[in-house]
Order: C-alpha cells, then sequence, then structure tokens
C-alpha cells in the first residue's frame, strides 16, 4: 500500500509525465476554442443570411481586369479572376526580386568600395530608401513620376519604337514566324550540352587538376548555334510597332504605369536591405582567408570567386530570403495604385461582387503563405548546396 | 504562474458563455441613443461633410429622418465614413446600424450578402464623363479608352456589359477610394470616368475645371440607390423604410418642412392627419413615438424638400427632377411609396 501510494505520487509528480499533461490540457483548449470559432461563424452567417461555400469560384465573373498575362474576359470564372490576379502579383514579386538583387549586390559592394565618392554615394541611397515608408514611395513614383508625364498624343518617343505616356511604356513586341519553332528546340538542345559541359568540366578538374573554360566554350556555343540557325530559317523573325491609335498605342508590349511604379518602388525599397545585407556577408569573412589565398598564389578574381564569394554567401542567404518574403508580401500594397494584383482583383472586385469574405480571404492569405514558403524552400536549398562540404 | 492559467480559463470560459443572438437593433439604438450611420467619404449632395465635420446630403438626410422618427431629434447620429469596399462588412460587423451610402439595389446583393434594402431614395443610371476637349459625344465612340472606376460597385460589372454588349475594347484602372479615381481621370490616366450620372454630376465639382468636362448622354444601367440595413431584423428595417416612406407620401399629400405646423392644426384630410400623428397609431407598430412622421417632416423635411435642398437644380450639383424618374408618379416619374397606415 504504502509503495503503491509513493509510486503513484512518483507518477504524479514526475516532471515529464506534467508536461505532457498541461501540454494536451493546452492542446485541448485550442481545439476547443478553433471548434467555438468555426461553428460559430457557420451559425452567425447563417442566422444573417451569408451565402458560403466554394461554389462561386465556378460562376461566370461578369467583370474585367486591367492586365491579364493569360485569357481573360467577364465571361471567364471567379477562379479564372483568382489566378489572373495571382500572375499579375507573380510577375510583380518575380522582376521586383531580380532587380532588387541585382541593385542590391551592386550597392552593396559599392559601399565597401575603397573609392570615397562611389562608398558615399551607395551610403546615401541605403539611407534614404530604407528610411522612407514603402508606401510613400510607391505614391511617388506613381503619383509624382508617372502621372506627370505626357498624354498619348505628345508621347516621348525613341526611334519611332518606344513611347512612354502616362499610359504606360510601351515597345515593340517580336513576333516568330512560321518555321521559327526550330531555333527555339535548338536553343533548348546547346542550353542542355551546356549544362553538362560544366558538370564535365568540373570532374575533370577534380580529378586531373585541370581546367577547362567551360563558360566561354558554352556562351559560344549558345549564341553561335541561335544566330546560325536564325541565318538558315531566313530570319522568320518581325517586330510589331505600337501604333497610335484612337485613345491608345495599340501592338506591342504594354507595361501599364501601376506595373512600372510598383516594381520599380518594391525593387528599389528591397535592394537597400539587400545592400546592407551583402556589405555584412562580405565582411564577415575574416581578412585572414584573403591572406591566405594571396599566399597561395591564387588571383584577384579567384580569391573572389572561389574564397569570398562563397563564405559570404552563407551569411547572406538566410536574411536575403527574408527580403524575398518582404518584397512578395510587401506587393500586396499594389491595391493603392490601381494594379491589378491578388488583392485587388480578388480581394477587392471579387470579394464585392459574391460578399464571400471568409473563404476570399482564406484562399488569399494561402496564396501568400504559400509562396513564403516556397521561396523559403528554394532559398534553403540554395544554402545548403553552398554550404561548405562535411559543414553542418 | 498558477494565476495566470486561471485567468486564461476564464478568458476561455467567458468566450464560450458570449450569446451568437443579438438584441434588436431598435432596442439597443434606442439604450444607446444614437445610432451609426454609413456614408461616402465624401459625394457632394448625397453625403459630404463640410470644413466643421457637419454631413449633409440626401442620403445623410435619410439617417437624420430614421433619427428625428426615434428620438424626436434628427442629430443623434454618428457618421461613418466609408469606401465602396468597406461599406458591407461595415454593416454585417454591426459597425454601422444603416448603410445610407448611394448603393445600388441588386439581387445578389439582397439575397447573398446578407443585406436588406430598405427602400430607393434615388433612381439612377450610370454614365460616361470625357473631357470637352476630346470631341466624343457618345459613348459608341470609347473603343479602346481607358475607363477609370470604383472599386467594388456595380459600375465595374455594368462597364464590363456595355462594351461587351457593343463589341468595344477598354482598359479597365480600378481604384479603391472614390478620390483616387477622381484624381485619376483629371491627371489623363484615363479617356473617361464612369459612375452613377448623379455621381458624375457630384463629383465633377470636385475636378480642377469642372466645365472643361461633359457627361455622355447615354444610361447604360438602372441604379436604384436607398438605404441598407443588415438582413434578419425585419424591426429595424421598418423603421427606415418607413422613415424613407413617410418623406415621399408627405411630399405627395403637400406637407411640407415650411408647411407642416400649420396645416397640421387645420386638416381635414385623414392621409395629412395621420402622418402628423393625430390619427392612426402608425407609431405604436413601429415601436416608436406617434408623432414620428410630423417629426420627420418638420425636422428633415419632406422628399422634395430634401432634393431640392442637396441636388436640385439650383444646387452645385445641379439634378434636375422634372423628367427624371425621381419625380412623383403623378408628375411622370416612378417615385411612389405605400401608404403610411
Amino acid at each position: 500500500m504504502e509503495t503503491d501510494r509513493s509510486k503513484l505520487g512518483s507518477f504524479l509528480f514526475n516532471r515529464s509525465v506534467q508536461g505532457v499533461f498541461y501540454q494536451l490540457i493546452t492542446l485541448g483548449l485550442v481545439a476547443l476554442g478553433i471548434y467555438y470559432i468555426v461553428t460559430n461563424t457557420a451559425r452567425n452567417m447563417l442566422e444573417r443570411g451569408l451565402a458560403s461555400g466554394f461554389h462561386f469560384l465556378g460562376v461566370e465573373s461578369q467583370f474585367d481586369i486591367g492586365m491579364t498575362l493569360i485569357e481573360y474576359s467577364p465571361t471567364s470564372t471567379y477562379f479564372d479572376s483568382f489566378i489572373v490576379g495571382l500572375l499579375n502579383t507573380l510577375l510583380v514579386a518575380g522582376i521586383g526580386i531580380l532587380f532588387a538583387t541585382i541593385i542590391g549586390f551592386t550597392i552593396g559592394i559599392m559601399r565597401l568600395s575603397s573609392n570615397w565618392l562611389i562608398a558615399k554615394i551607395a551610403e546615401a541611397y541605403v539611407e534614404i530608401l530604407r528610411n522612407i515608408p514603402l508606401l510613400l514611395q510607391i505614391f511617388f513614383w506613381y503619383f509624382a513620376v508617372l502621372r506627370a508625364l505626357p498624354k498619348p498624343k505628345q508621347s516621348l518617343e525613341l526611334y519611332d519604337s518606344f513611347f512612354l505616356n502616362n499610359r504606360g511604356l510601351f515597345i515593340p513586341d517580336t513576333v516568330f514566324g512560321e518555321g521559327s519553332s526550330i531555333i527555339f528546340y535548338l536553343l533548348w538542345l546547346t542550353i542542355i550540352i551546356s549544362i553538362g559541359i560544366f558538370i564535365w568540366a568540373k570532374r575533370r578538374q577534380n580529378r586531373t587538376g585541370e581546367r577547362f573554360p567551360a563558360f566561354y566554350v558554352s556562351t559560344a556555343l549558345i549564341l553561335g548555334t541561335f544566330f546560325i540557325s536564325l541565318a538558315a530559317t531566313g530570319f522568320p523573325v518581325s517586330f510589331e510597332y505600337p501604333e497610335l491609335k484612337g485613345f491608345n498605342f495599340k501592338g506591342g508590349v504594354k507595361l501599364i504605369p501601376e506595373l512600372v511604379a510598383l516594381t520599380f518602388a518594391l525593387a528599389m525599397y528591397t535592394a537597400s536591405f539587400i545592400a546592407e545585407v551583402v556589405r555584412g556577408g562580405i565582411m564577415a569573412v575574416s581578412k585572414g582567408q584573403t591572406e591566405a589565398a594571396k599566399s597561395v598564389g591564387l588571383k584577384q578574381n579567384l580569391i573572389l570567386r572561389l574564397i569570398i564569394i562563397p563564405q559570404a554567401l552563407r551569411v547572406i542567404v538566410p536574411p536575403l530570403t527574408n527580403q524575398y518574403l518582404n518584397l512578395t508580401k510587401n506587393s500586396s500594397l499594389a491595391a493603392a495604385i490601381a494594379y491589378p494584383d491578388l488583392v485587388l482583383v480578388f480581394a477587392g472586385t471579387a470579394l464585392m461582387q459574391t460578399g464571400q469574405a471568409i473563404e476570399i480571404i482564406g484562399m488569399v492569405m494561402g496564396v501568400y503563405l504559400f509562396l513564403s514558403l516556397f521561396t523559403s524552400l528554394i532559398m534553403n536549398l540554395f544554402n545548403r548546396f553552398m554550404k561548405v562540404d562535411g559543414e553542418r | 504562474m498558477n494565476t495566470m492559467r486561471i485567468s486564461f480559463l476564464g478568458l476561455v470560459c467567458s468566450v464560450l458563455m458570449v450569446p451568437a443572438a443579438f438584441a434588436g437593433t431598435l432596442d439597443t439604438v434606442k439604450s444607446q441613443g444614437f445610432f451609426n450611420c454609413g456614408v461616402s467619404q465624401g459625394v457632394p449632395g448625397f453625403s459630404n461633410p463640410d470644413a466643421d465635420g457637419n454631413w449633409s446630403g440626401i442620403d445623410v438626410d435619410v439617417c437624420r429622418a430614421v433619427s428625428a422618427a426615434i428620438f424626436g431629434d434628427p442629430d443623434k447620429v454618428k457618421y461613418v465614413p466609408l469606401t465602396a469596399k468597406e461599406r458591407f462588412t461595415a454593416l454585417q460587423a454591426g459597425e454601422i446600424d444603416v448603410l445610407s451610402r448611394n448603393t445600388t439595389w441588386t439581387l445578389s446583393r439582397d439575397a447573398q450578402i446578407g443585406l436588406e434594402f430598405a427602400g430607393v431614395n434615388f433612381y439612377d443610371g450610370q454614365g460616361f464623363m470625357v473631357r470637352k476637349d476630346s470631341g466624343i459625344t457618345s459613348a459608341m465612340e470609347l473603343d479602346g479608352a481607358s475607363v477609370c472606376t470604383n472599386l467594388g460597385t456595380t459600375t465595374e460589372l455594368n462597364m464590363a456589359d456595355f462594351f461587351r454588349a457593343n463589341g468595344m475594347a477598354y482598359e479597365p484602372v480600378v481604384f479603391e477610394k472614390a478620390d483616387e479615381v477622381v484624381n485619376a481621370y483629371d491627371e489623363g490616366r484615363c479617356d473617361t470616368y464612369t459612375t452613377d450620372k448623379s455621381g458624375l454630376a457630384a463629383q465633377r465639382t470636385k475636378l480642377a475645371d469642372p466645365e472643361a468636362h461633359v457627361v455622355l448622354p447615354e444610361t447604360i444601367s438602372k441604379e436604384p440607390l436607398g438605404p441598407v440595413v443588415r438582413e434578419g431584423d425585419g424591426d429595424w428595417a421598418d423603421v427606415v423604410r418607413w422613415s424613407l416612406n413617410a418623406m415621399i407620401e408627405a411630399e405627395e399629400f403637400g406637407l411640407t418642412q415650411s408647411n407642416a405646423k400649420t396645416e397640421c392644426a387645420l386638416t381635414s384630410n385623414p392621409v395629412v392627419a395621420r402622418l402628423c400623428g393625430k390619427e392612426g397609431g402608425t407609431g405604436a407598430g413601429l415601436n416608436l413615438g406617434e408623432s414620428w412622421s410630423y417629426d420627420i417632416v418638420t425636422m428633415v423635411g419632406n422628399y422634395g424638400d430634401v432634393y431640392e435642398k442637396h441636388v436640385g437644380e439650383n444646387t452645385p450639383v445641379g439634378l434636375a427632377r422634372a423628367g427624371s424618374p425621381n419625380a412623383s408618379y403623378k408628375d411622370g416619374g416612378v417615385l411612389y411609396a405605400p401608404p403610411a397606415r
């Protein structure tokens, strides 16, 4: 009896048993809370006559969207409008990330320059752009810069083929005629061969120590094949130039000012953070590494490529991922300047026309969550690829 | 640590015990002494704040009429300016009790969004405004135009219908706030600005040079605008509906803000006597005082008073009433109120 009780007592007062007990209680409360929220919402929606469910996704949307990357008309469904919004968001995020990275790396390296003027210019860029709220920067580019451009009839033009006005930037479109598909097949083929050359060159170097100019060879191969095949098929490529017809320019590729302003603002703003990340990464590589590399006789550009950058990237990539995620999420500010992104099109117009706020906001939140997790995944894979062998 | 756990449990329990049902809006409003009225962020003639923040307009007067009917005082209203996108959510969430913000009555809004329309206080239709120097005289010449409009409105759907039906192309440029739309049009981002014609007339007064713009003759849609309440509270919907109807009926029977006092003392017409609150006991059915309709007419005015004061020909908005659907049915319009008896 006595021993049983003490056994029970020691069981009850066991730290890990108590831990599990409290975790179970917390889990139960959370589940109860979620259950309550869901049932209460459903009951309230029913009481107030609000429609629910995802039935609306298959219904014709009956509205238009100003910029679409896929075929879309008012007879398309709400789901199509979701895809249009999503693609527009991805477009801004993709271009934004590309330019933010290029500008960010350039400014970051400029800040480390021994040239006083270059370093100060980079410093001024970073300090000004990262300290002004992003929304104001978007407004600046959209309202102050792009709105001030002339009307279509007084467009700024370049060689009669590039036009800039307050309706957007119009550039010639390349039209590939008949017989041009062979050029693309060849292009893909040469790209695949080039990747093979890189792998082979790397292996050979590991085995024998001999270096092979893989970069020059593959560039020559790709460009050479491209131009030779172009000539052989008789240049089946023409350009469609934008032309002023009626109110606006028609033909060519049109970049609406909302897209330009948003991309510009996002790229410039995020670049100022990326610049600091890059500077920090490079400074994190100890000076001894450079000196050691010099002492074994490596050339300056090889020191940078083989010693500094690989080590700096390990420091740079995780915070860089944060910046990419921020840029993607910040692109939802598009709604402020009428760029038809996911938030404006789907969480705006579609929500207003259907009134199904819970479903639509849920889908939009799901998209941003997925995009962020996906970006993280890619960057984590890249980070694993970049890490020094044998390091954990 | 333990006290934290206990208070957390208490919090959870108290949340669980909150009843899902609500007290009637009318009772709540009476006990708190005011109600919240959702209005626009500034549409001259409909709902517009002056420099001191006092709201006026025909949409505002619907709320003032409801306030007069309930409290015998037209100013027991808190105005909540809303964008087109926010308005229905604000109503559903209980942030406002009446939405009086040039809102079009449509089937999907009535049936799917949990709204109940309490009537029509302005019959409108969608139109286009262009710059005079563009030389355009008809909406049929708008092929290829950039069109500025407001997010979350029937306007977006109507223009899609219009351009599709006529086989014309266009570029929609959609902003969330009305002021942004007007600004974008004024600065030349768009060739034309489309919204309800009353809205065009009202917003034109905000343009840099109102005289340089013209509203095209075509009307491409029906836009019956009126006050909205939450679905599922019939008593409150009745109060709003009959406050509006009383204004319309008062005009029909010649009871105006200026003559109501004398008319009510002298009248032998039973309809007028009912509107004056002397006969019929209409207030009891609505859970209001018997002078509810008399208070509306004397404190806010009848429909005609309100129309001429805010959007009539002698105002900057300048919308002629004669010949429009907003004239009384006796004058060839469609304004017709069921009898307040």
